[in-house]
């Protein structure tokens, strides 16, 4: 019972990284209908930006409190992948935005390989340690639960960004917008949405969440590289379509509950009689399994073709 | 000049060049050593044009957008590697009564069971993603590349992520080229018949194609099948002439290069894609002192292209057999 | 005359929308039928559910005393069932005369293996299919444009092209959503005419869904009306003009107006 509790602390702090990833995937898909192949590499810059900053921000900020230091990095790296996302929205998706999805499918895959190799260039293709934003100590709980402070830290400031966007989304007016325009792209268009201004938002939103999860996941596993963002975007993706991809509370649901099954088929492989090493093939399985049995996933509508 | 012809004419040429150089890598020209350099980037441009044409007829004549490509390629490659290299000695063994032509048969025999093998694999992805589109389907094909990949690393016999070393090199120019026009030839064939609107029909509307009894299903499911069957002959070549794969030469990024070059191409164009094909293989040579710049480069021209000429850049090039008019 | 379609008791809900309600319904052989009612009132749907696009939520449908519940669209087609799209649905990138060849799926000989061995039975197939291809195109007045894009094709000639693609899969039941629509008058009499001739000469049952009142009381035996999902009358056409409740739900307007 004490291991499994501790996979599961393990688990929902990995998944805390999937769902603030997977939110970006749901928030464009809904207000553009694509899938945005590049935003796990956005996800790789946030990491190096917060590694860049947190390096340069070091010797001014030797006198600061260390949550404040992390916190300003952490703000930093989320400001820089919200220009860049709105930006790469801004070049490469804006002129196809009548276009053929397979178009502008392939056009993000193009971005997704431009920000892997041009990181390749400028970061290096050897893996880079990131810097510790807060000393890391082992809390033990109930039980002789052991965790980090690190993942108890990811796990609440998650939960405040969750409810950050919640009321971003909820209460102000780009939110409504935002949920205006995904629910009939024609009709906010016509009320008055200014439908470019709430794409960008939507874009800078997702990447400034993407950064923040780049953040949070280089600093619990330590290592980054320019392609670290692969594996995680796609199974963010996968968190997406678990809960339904436009459903921000599926977004994180889906993130979560991916983090958990995987951390628990490592943690049990023997119990299960998987090899630990199909870690990365557990979340296909997941997404497979849902797009045949479930399309729609756990908290998405179902969609019928105009004929 | 019959498609029928242009098979024969594709079959004496092979033969010749098979003839003119014999085996691999010492080639020998009748004038001399053909230069080593030169031949190997022939050979991969030939298993190129194998990937690229076979992709097309998934995601260019049917129009279904396939990420896996690699994923069936690496089962092709590993299958064929299985007789070849790790149970080697028994299969000679079992064709003895070839005598000296032994090794030969036993090549061609696992050029056969990678494609079979890959095709296989084709039926078990295609059929349960018949119900995606679009973005949908090219996570999914990409998922099942992974999981392929993922299942290679950790199958110790397999030589799990070390890799297979040790592959007898028996891949020559001309059996490269031969499975190359024969993939050009099939993809061709098939789609320039009245069977064959039957994928081009699935591309322009789904709808549409069920109402005039196009079974779209099976359209799309042979499609994947007759896709990966060739790409599985490629994986097997590729196998046999660099002699050593391991799992992470089939990721991802071997998917988005077959893709670039379909893309390039012209989707659903055969003769744009066969050029694309060689012409990238000839370029990443040229660009490999650039190596850094390269992809850099691609995923550049993958962009403007998308938001210049999204037909691709040979795209309208000419259709590839003559025939009934109509795009093919 | 024998029975071909029947519809019993058909109902289609999507989500809380009730798009078709308890619908009776049949089409002999080589009968000619309108189907008539407001917009939404269901008519396309009842396509759809015919053609197998959607599943009725309840109640039957039968083609020649089968039932076809669960079976695919290219399968009823298989039937005898053909139609053409009120947004035209043609295959964009192929030529005129490559969109009939595609319908020709379901009568194909040599498929798979004959399309790659390309032997003499292959070569004996493909040049027939062209050729009726070809007779087909003419009889609409395409022949000329068979080897041109479709995609360039004026309007009225591209929904003409899609009765032809239907007539290529050989139906007995030929299903058309506004074949006229956006034609104008005298070219609307020219396709009535035309929808007429091939009814006969291939003997033909024709359900027609057409806006133009004057056009289905001109060319159909027999009309059914529907309005809110629901079938509101059947009749001939000069009962269908004194029925009262169509009067009232759809032609009273029009009837106003003229």
């Amino acid at each position: 019972m004490n291991e499994f509790l501790q996979q599961l602390i393990n688990g929902l702090s990995l998944g805390a990284v999937y769902a603030l990833i997977a939110l970006g995937y749901t928030m464009v898909y809904g207000v553009l209908r694509f899938i945005n192949f590049a935003h796990g590499d956005v996800f790789m810059v946030g990491a190096f930006s917060g590694m860049y900053f947190g390096r340069w921000l070091k010797p001014f900020a030797a006198a600061w409190p260390e949550w404040l230091f992390a916190s300003v990095v952490l703000l930093g790296s989320m400001l820089f992948c919200a220009v860049l996302g709105i930006v790469i929205e801004r070049l490469a998706y804006k002129p196809l935005r009548e276009r053929p999805r397979l178009t502008v499918l392939i056009t993000a895959i193009g971005v997704s390989l431009l920000l892997e190799y041009a990181g390749q260039l400028v970061f290096g293709a050897a893996p880079r340690g990131f810097p510790s934003l807060i000393t890391s100590t082992s809390i033990s709980g109930l039980g002789g639960l052991q965790a980090s402070n690190i993942q108890l830290i990811v796990l609440v400031v998650t939960s405040l960004l969750l409810l950050g966007l919640h009321l971003i989304v909820m209460r102000s007016r780009l939110g409504l917008a935002m949920r205006a325009l995904s629910l009939n792209p024609t009709a906010a268009r016509l009320m008055g949405v200014n439908t470019n201004v709430v794409i960008s938002f939507t874009f800078g939103l997702g990447s400034a969440l993407a950064a923040a999860g780049a953040v949070f996941y280089a600093s619990l596993y330590q290592a980054i590289d320019p392609f670290m963002g692969v594996l995680p975007g796609m199974k963010a993706f996968v968190a997406a379509v678990l809960g339904g991809v436009g459903s921000l509370p599926g977004a994180m649901v889906g993130g979560l509950i991916l983090g958990v099954v995987e951390t628990l088929v490592v943690g049990y492989s023997k119990l299960l009689g998987i090899p630990p090493g199909y870690r990365d093939a557990v979340a296909f399985v997941i997404l497979i399994l849902i797009l045949l049995f479930k399309p729609s996933g756990l908290f998405g509508k179902t969609q019928r073709e105009k004929v | 000049m019959g498609p029928r012809f242009l098979l024969l004419l594709s079959i004496a040429a092979v033969s010749l060049v098979s003839f003119l150089f014999t085996g691999h890598p010492q080639a020998s020209w009748p004038l001399g050593q053909m230069d080593d350099y030169l031949l190997n980037i022939l050979i991969l441009a030939g298993i190129n044009v194998i990937l690229a044409v076979s992709l097309n007829i998934v995601n260019g004549h049917t129009g279904q957008f396939s990420l896996g490509h690699a994923g069936f390629m690496a089962v092709g490659a590993y299958g064929s590697a299985t007789l070849t290299q790790i149970n080697s000695k028994a299969c000679l063994a079992s064709l003895a009564f070839l005598g000296n032509a032994a090794p030969l048969g036993l090549f061609v025999l696992s050029l056969l069971a990678g494609g079979v093998l890959a095709a296989l694999a084709g039926l078990a992805v295609g059929l349960p993603s018949l119900r995606l589109k679009g973005d949908y389907l090219a996570i999914v094909t990409l998922g099942f590349g992974e999981i392929i990949r993922v299942m290679i690393q950790n199958t110790e016999a397999l030589g799990g992520a070390r890799g297979l070393a040790g592959i007898p090199s028996q891949t020559s120019l001309g059996w490269t080229w031969g499975v190359s026009l024969l993939s050009i030839y099939c993809v061709g064939s098939l789609v320039n018949s009245t069977y064959g609107r039957g994928f081009l029909a699935v591309r322009d509307d789904e709808i549409a194609a069920e109402a005039m009894g196009v079974n779209t299903t099976r359209y799309k499911v042979t499609a994947f099948v007759v896709g990966a069957f060739f790409a599985g002959l490629a994986g097997a070549l590729y196998a046999h002439f660099i002699g050593y794969i391991t799992p992470e030469g089939f990721s991802f990024l071997k998917s988005v290069d077959v893709v670039v070059m379909v893309i390039l191409g012209g989707m659903g164009s055969t003769a744009g894609v066969t050029v694309a094909a060689i012409a990238l293989t000839f370029l990443n040579e040229a660009l490999r002192e650039a190596e850094q710049y390269r992809m850099v480069a691609f995923a550049l021209l993958l962009i403007i292209l998308m938001i210049t000429r999204p037909q691709g850049l040979l795209g309208g090039l000419g259709r590839w057999l003559p025939g009934k008019g109509g795009k093919s | 005359m024998s029975e071909l379609l029947r519809l019993e008791k058909v109902t289609v809900r999507f989500g809380g929308l009730v798009a078709v309600s308890e619908v009776d319904f049949h089409v002999a052989e080589g009968e000619l039928v309108g189907l008539i009612g407001p917009n939404g009132a269901g008519k396309t749907t009842l396509f759809n559910l015919v053609t197998g696009v959607y599943t009725p939520t309840t109640g039957r449908i039968c083609l020649g005393g089968r039932e076809v519940d669960g079976l695919n669209s290219s399968e009823i087609t298989g039937m005898g069932v053909a139609r053409t799209f009120q947004n035209i649905r043609l295959f964009n990138s192929l030529s005129v005369l490559d969109n009939v060849i595609a319908a020709f799926n379901l009568h194909l000989e040599s498929g798979f293996f004959g399309a790659l061995w390309r032997g003499a039975a292959f070569r004996a197939q493909e040049a027939q299919i062209q050729e009726e291809a070809m007779a087909l195109l003419e009889i609409f007045g395409l022949r000329e444009a068979a080897h041109t894009p479709c995609r360039s094709l004026p309007y009225g000639d591209q929904r003409r092209l899609e009765i032809v693609r239907a007539l290529a899969t050989r139906p007995k039941l030929l299903l058309l959503d506004e074949p006229a629509a956006g034609m104008n008058p005298t070219e609307k009499i020219e396709l009535m005419r035309l929808i007429r001739f091939t009814q006969e000469r291939f003997k033909l049952a024709v359900l027609l869904v057409e806006h133009d009142m004057k056009v289905v009381m001109g060319i159909c035996e027999r009309i059914a009306v529907l309005e809110y999902g629901r079938k509101i009358a059947e009749g001939t056409p000069t009962e269908i003009q004194k029925d009262k409740r169509v009067i009232a739900a759809y032609l009273g307007e029009e009837v106003a107006d003229a």
